[in-house]
């Protein structure tokens, strides 16, 4: 076994067995904790399949960011912080439903690229010198009109929209410095 | 190539003795596993042990900053072991853990804290070809730690089981993650100006230091990171006088220590970090290229020097404004950044990707230096107007003081004490952590 | 895995056990005689009344909700500016397009009185 292979068992069981955590756990916090555990994990994914910037936005993103957003809004309700609720309520089934059918869609798209690609003996061999220069690759299609310049600019206004839509929604129309 | 101890211990000096043991011991996997171990090894325990120096120095020049003499009695006249018995002490306490404590998250968020300030070292180019591992996305990698250390904070906070430590930890949180926006507008313009995100090509494209391209983002970046390593006058996490000493209020002995040895590495690395984008890192003239006699590198060694005294340049700035000025109060803080520094980064930022892209396309021959200058001056230009813009905002604040005393001048005639007037602050008073006698609960 | 990347990886795995020999030295050498009133919640002599909740600012929530577009708005730029050398005016146009959408946002944060902490 190589080096590869041991971090990828390693990687793989924190992934999946801190994603049983998070819905098994009934201590919100733990499983928040366990959610940022399992997006390393993913992010070690990352960085076995040569996609170190990928790693590192995973990080910045969904444990610098998402996570504490979601303990901020674990937080915000006293209720639900403390009580140490049921895992099921009764959307049990609705949730399962989503599940199966996303883990199915993801597995149709991912078929189509696994059928003939010999997974078993290492990964196709890229040189350094192609993957040193992914992310200004990545830069450089962003931007080019050849490329992805239109959804990079749908991304931005999508983010706006989330922002202002976002702040519509947390924040009172007659907020505070009416009353003062 | 066989072992050879002086050719060893000459390689340890001139600090290529990765490479030669690499050449020794040839190129099977287990090689550069175990190098990449002993690189590990080397730039996780030399900041850490350097804390004890970092911290010891820290004490003497506020001490004399201020007046005093600062310790002088461990370790002979300069108090040289201070800092080694202080950490004796910690490691004889008692491993205190607080009643209804979160105990996983209690004992992770210390952890959590020096593990990533110790990863962030990973990317400092201490020297040509010095370096724990050459990123391609090195700056990055650098933001992406330091934003998961943001969530040791938090632990630290949750775990205690202490209003205080709460308090502490989300001020913290509110804190660091606002400033870690102009913290990623000002790294964008060195990466521009390199065209590179590596912490190596950065320092290798700064033939003139990009504090003379950008003067006025270095300085955005230089406040930043007095706050994302919550310095004097940003110190608001542990702001002693309203929630006792913030998230690591339960902390005690070895565990409180190593969020201290934390804090100090995170320091230390943000000065490097600062030497690294804007200072020229290890260039100096050229001194870093030396090679003596039959192939010594004594310009890597004289590269360390130099990124060492750059580094140690810019925290006695950090010591300096410690020693000099008072604290903010949150809302100041918080305003500053997201009405000042956000919005003059981003200006600066467009400005920098336009500019850049016309010299290098229209006026290529004016060459660095000319761009230099060009840059230089939109820069200065950009600054000048914030600080206009700055002045006419505080000159309305003024205004709006004025106003508001002369009620409180009235009611001093009509026979109220005139201490009154002097402890009531108009012009803050609504926003002073927000609450009138009226008004709710505190709600933090 | 690219070279690069291992010793990070090796890294992560190292760096928390530096953190956990000095508790594990201070557990060893340090006195173990817990007892009711030392481990009180620290609150300056006072006596803790209730649980450490706190009530939650919503003020809080917002910052880190505008903190996280700003992030992803960091994942598109910085591979933009790592390859700088390479884009042409019409590239940094597009981004100057990014950047002013994202700087629309915070002014209606602004204008809202979002960013005003009370």
């Amino acid at each position: 076994m190589t080096l590869e292979q041991v971090i990828f068992i390693l990687v793989s069981f924190l992934t999946l067995g801190t994603g049983i955590v998070v819905v098994t756990n009934r201590n919100l916090f733990h499983a928040a904790l366990a959610m940022m555990a399992s997006f390393l994990g993913v992010a070690g994914l990352y960085i076995l399949l040569d996609a170190g910037f990928l790693a590192a936005a995973q990080l910045l993103v969904y444990i610098g960011a998402i996570s504490i957003l979601i303990i901020f809004a674990i937080m915000l309700t006293r209720r639900m912080m403390q009580a140490r609720e049921a895992s099921f309520n009764s959307q049990s089934g609705l949730g399962l439903f989503t599940a199966v059918a996303t883990f199915a869609l993801l597995a149709a798209v991912i078929g189509q690229f696994w059928w003939g690609v010999d997974a078993f003996n290492g990964r196709p061999d890229v040189p350094d010198t192609v993957l040193q220069n992914t992310v200004s690759s990545l830069g450089k299609a962003f931007v080019s009109p050849e490329a992805y310049v239109v959804p990079f600019i749908v991304a931005s206004v999508l983010l706006l929209a989330a922002l202002i839509g976002a702040i519509y929604v947390a924040w009172p129309t007659v907020h505070a410095e009416d009353e003062a | 190539m066989s072992f050879n101890i002086g050719e060893f211990i000459s390689s340890i000096f001139d600090l290529t003795a990765g490479d030669y043991l690499a050449s020794v011991w040839g190129t099977e996997p287990w090689v550069s596993v175990v190098l990449d171990i002993l690189g590990i090894l080397i730039v996780a325990t030399i900041p850490l042990l350097s804390v004890f120096f970092v911290g010891l120095i820290e004490r003497k020049v506020l001490a004399r900053m201020q007046d005093r003499i600062g310790p002088n009695r461990v370790g002979g006249k300069y108090g040289l072991l201070q800092m080694f018995a202080d950490v004796v002490k910690m490691l004889t306490k008692e491993l205190l853990v607080p009643a209804g404590a979160d105990k996983v998250a209690y004992f992770l968020a210390p952890i959590l804290s020096l593990a990533t300030s110790a990863l962030l070292f990973a990317v400092v180019p201490f020297a040509p070809g010095v370096i724990g591992t050459n990123l391609g996305v090195g700056v990055f990698y650098v933001l992406s730690i330091s934003s998961v250390s943001v969530v040791a904070l938090l632990l630290a906070g949750w775990g205690s089981n202490n209003k205080y430590a709460l308090l502490g930890a989300f001020r913290a949180v509110a804190q660091l993650v606002s400033y870690e926006v102009p913290m990623i507008l000002s790294l964008l313009v060195p990466i521009i100006l390199a065209s590179s995100m590596s912490t190596m090509e950065i320092v290798e494209a700064q033939a003139i230091p990009f504090v003379i391209f950008a003067p006025i983002s270095a300085l955005i970046f230089f406040v930043s990171s007095l706050a994302e390593t919550g310095r004097s006058p940003f110190d608001l996490l542990e702001a002693e006088s309203e929630i006792v000493a913030g998230f690591h209020t339960e902390y005690s002995g070895m565990v409180f220590g190593l969020f201290m040895a934390a804090e100090y590495m995170g320091i230390m690395f943000m000065c490097f970090l600062f030497s690294t984008t804007y200072l020229g890192g290890y260039r100096f003239f050229g001194l870093e290229e030396i090679v003596v006699g039959n192939g010594f590198q004594l310009g890597r060694l004289l590269g360390l020097f130099i990124t060492i005294f750059k580094g140690a340049l810019v925290f006695f700035v950090f010591m300096w404004l410690r020693a000099t000025l008072p604290r903010l109060r949150i809302d100041q803080l918080l305003n500053f950044n997201w009405k000042f520094m956000v919005p003059l980064m981003l200006m600066i930022l467009l400005t920098v990707a336009l500019l850049d892209r016309l010299i290098l396309d229209y006026i290529p021959q004016v060459g660095d230096a000319g761009r230099a200058g060009i840059h230089l001056v939109s820069n200065i230009i950009i600054g000048l107007a914030g600080i206009e813009v700055l002045r006419r905002s505080a000159r309305r604040q003024r205004q709006r003081h004025n106003t508001t005393s002369t009620v409180l001048a009235v009611a001093e005639n009509e026979g109220a004490p005139i201490f009154v007037a002097a402890e009531v602050e108009p012009a803050y008073g609504h926003d002073d952590h927000g609450h009138d006698a009226h008004a709710p609960v505190p709600a933090h | 895995m690219q070279s690069e990347w291992q010793f990070i990886v090796l890294f992560v795995v190292i760096a928390p056990l530096l953190a956990v020999a000095p508790i594990l030295i201070n557990w060893l050498l340090g006195p173990k005689k817990p007892n009711p009133i030392k481990q009180q919640t620290y609150e300056c002599g006072v006596e803790t009344v209730g649980d450490a909740w706190v009530q939650f600012k919503v003020q809080y929530y917002i910052y880190a909700l505008v903190f996280v577009i700003f992030d992803i708005e960091a994942v598109f730029l910085f591979p933009i500016a790592a390859a700088y050398g390479q884009l042409g005016l019409f590239a940094i146009g597009a981004t100057a397009v990014f950047i002013v959408l994202l700087a629309d946002g915070l002014l209606y944060a602004w204008g809202r009185g979002v960013l005003e902490w009370i």
